[in-house]
């Protein structure tokens, strides 16, 4: 297939569901069925966004903020969570204390921790980055250990025949041969990372500026608002994106690849 | 290449050459997912000459898969010993090598890398490896698929790499365990040939599980066949048929037929028992 008919093969469906958004969004702003300070037409939010993309509480200094703050505590969060995952597979005990608080944490949203958060570290930096980690340790954790329990005995048997054992297995063997479940775990935790964030910049918890922020700071402009929904979304699209190239390298590279 | 094999087809009695493998009086069970125990091996007991060729045949479940695992050392026999030179073996290791139904290559390393990979274990040099995997990858007519991934190649290459793998460390001993059984008819055929003619090249001892009679027979020196489950040796059938053979021979041909009818008295046997005490089903 050449290569312009495969892009456009991936685009046309995409951007035919941007356009019946705003069509549909469009249209009903024309009926004027509904207050246009409850619903702003598109062009006021693109108004909107345009305008407010530098300066102090702009936009663009808002998701730099959110970015650096989640770029900073997810890779916390992937060291340890990569690490209690290896020993939740490696031994038993573990598995059953550890492990367990694991699945509890993930049971509780991020942002119930918000208010212990705030009493611990007043509404800080530390408060945030708390919260997130909370939320990204269990995620990475667990995606870790499934897939290390999902890579195939076969292999492993196969290995050992060979001779390789204790640590030369684990690594010539079973890290690499569990990479695609663990990337997969990785997709999953960016992003309950990242709505952890979001959740605690709303509460105005943290110093320097988010995009949580400015989505509290602009209840009065609800096209700022939806301009600022709009921001999220795409980042959240754009690094979803981006691990989604990795996998297809990965997966493509074994023959695992699922056709999307 | 053609002389050689001739000289090398009549294949001497065993009593002429060392005792490779022994399993002597092996007993081993299961405890399954629901907690039943199941004796898979029963008072098990055979000889496998150096450089012999032994094929273990019998119904499914009969615990020939678990002959295997006890030689190649991933498992250890609840009672009885196992042996290779006389010593026990208590772990896999180097002079032994185990091939499965699934190819089980290591599916983020091209075929070369994955041939390399029990020679890397081994700690040789890369101008070693190449030379050794480049010799192996010509004997399983691989040569020009060195590159690819293992996904690139149809069934029956990955199985030709994997058995590249397995002897690129040249172990003792190569074990087996059902190594065709999911590929089609003309592939395990084409297959089962070249094994043949790789096996009189290097002469190795062979211990190969199949439930398939005809296979067993058209590769075998000796065909043990085991009882169903708890399995325990019934019969052997030596192969005198000299080698290179084909699946036309009259001889294998009687044998085969033989060893059918043995084995279905044994399935029809544990069938009935199986219904007797439907318990253990």
């Amino acid at each position: 297939m050449p290569r312009a008919k495969r892009v456009f093969d991936q685009v046309w469906p995409r951007a035919a569901l941007v356009g019946a958004i705003l069509l549909v969004w469009w249209a009903v702003y024309e009926t004027g069925l509904i207050d246009p300070d409850k619903l702003p037409s598109p062009a006021d939010v693109w108004n909107a966004f345009t305008s407010n993309l530098t300066g102090e509480d702009g936009l663009l200094p808002a998701a730099r903020g959110s970015l650096i703050r989640l770029a900073f505590v997810l890779s916390v969060a992937v060291v340890v969570g990569t690490l209690i995952g290896f020993a939740m597979v490696a031994s038993v005990a573990v598995q059953r204390s550890i492990g367990t608080l694991m699945t509890a944490l993930q049971a509780l949203p991020s942002i119930a921790w918000l208010p212990l958060a705030i009493v611990w570290f007043d509404f800080s930096e530390r408060a945030v980055m708390f919260v997130v980690f909370i939320g990204g340790v269990p995620a990475v954790a667990i995606a870790t250990a499934i897939s290390i329990r999902q890579v195939p005995p076969t292999l492993t048997r196969a290995a050992r025949t060979m001779g390789a054992k204790g640590w030369t297995l684990q690594w010539t063997v079973v890290l690499p041969a569990c990479v695609p479940g663990y990337w997969t775990g990785l997709q999953q935790a960016w992003a309950v990372a990242w709505r952890a964030l979001l959740a605690a910049e709303i509460i105005r918890v943290g110093a320097a500026r988010g995009l949580g922020h400015l989505l509290e700071a602009s209840a009065q402009d609800i096209s700022l608002i939806i301009a600022v929904m709009g921001v999220i979304v795409v980042i959240g699209l754009a690094i979803d994106y981006g691990f989604s190239i990795v996998d297809r390298r990965i997966r493509g590279k074994r023959g695992s690849l699922v056709p999307a | 290449m053609t002389s050689s094999r001739a000289a090398l087809s009549i294949v001497p009695e065993p009593a002429d050459r060392p005792v490779k493998l022994s399993v002597r009086g092996v007993r081993k069970s299961y405890t399954t997912g629901s907690g039943t125990r199941i004796a898979a091996l029963e008072d098990v007991s055979f000889d496998v000459a150096t450089g012999e060729f032994v094929c273990l045949i019998g119904p499914s479940g009969c615990g020939k898969s678990t002959i295997l695992s006890l030689l190649a050392g991933l498992e250890r026999p609840d009672e009885g010993e196992v042996l290779i030179d006389g010593r026990p073996i208590v772990e896999p290791g180097p002079d032994r090598a185990l091939l499965f139904q699934d190819p089980a290559l290591f599916p983020w390393l091209s075929v070369r890398q994955n041939v390399e990979y029990a020679l890397r274990l081994r700690g040789l040099g890369p101008a070693e490896i190449r030379e050794t995997v480049d010799g192996w990858l010509a004997k399983v007519h691989l040569s020009a698929f060195a590159d690819l991934q293992p996904h690139e190649l149809s069934g029956g290459m990955r199985h030709r790499a994997a058995l590249a793998r397995a002897l690129s460390c040249q172990p003792d001993v190569l074990l087996a365990d059902e190594p065709f059984g999911a590929l089609d008819a003309q592939m395990r055929e084409i297959l089962q040939k070249e094994l043949q003619l790789v096996w009189t090249e290097l002469g190795n001892t062979f211990v190969f599980v199949t439930h398939n009679v005809r296979e067993a027979v058209f590769l075998a020196d000796r065909v043990i066949v085991l009882s169903a489950r708890p399995g325990t040796p019934l019969e052997e059938y030596r192969i005198s048929t000299p080698r290179p053979r084909s699946f036309e021979d009259v001889l294998v041909a009687k044998v085969v037929l033989d060893i059918h009818e043995h084995l279905a008295k044994e399935v029809e046997r544990a069938t009935r028992e199986e219904g007797l005490r439907p318990g253990l089903a």
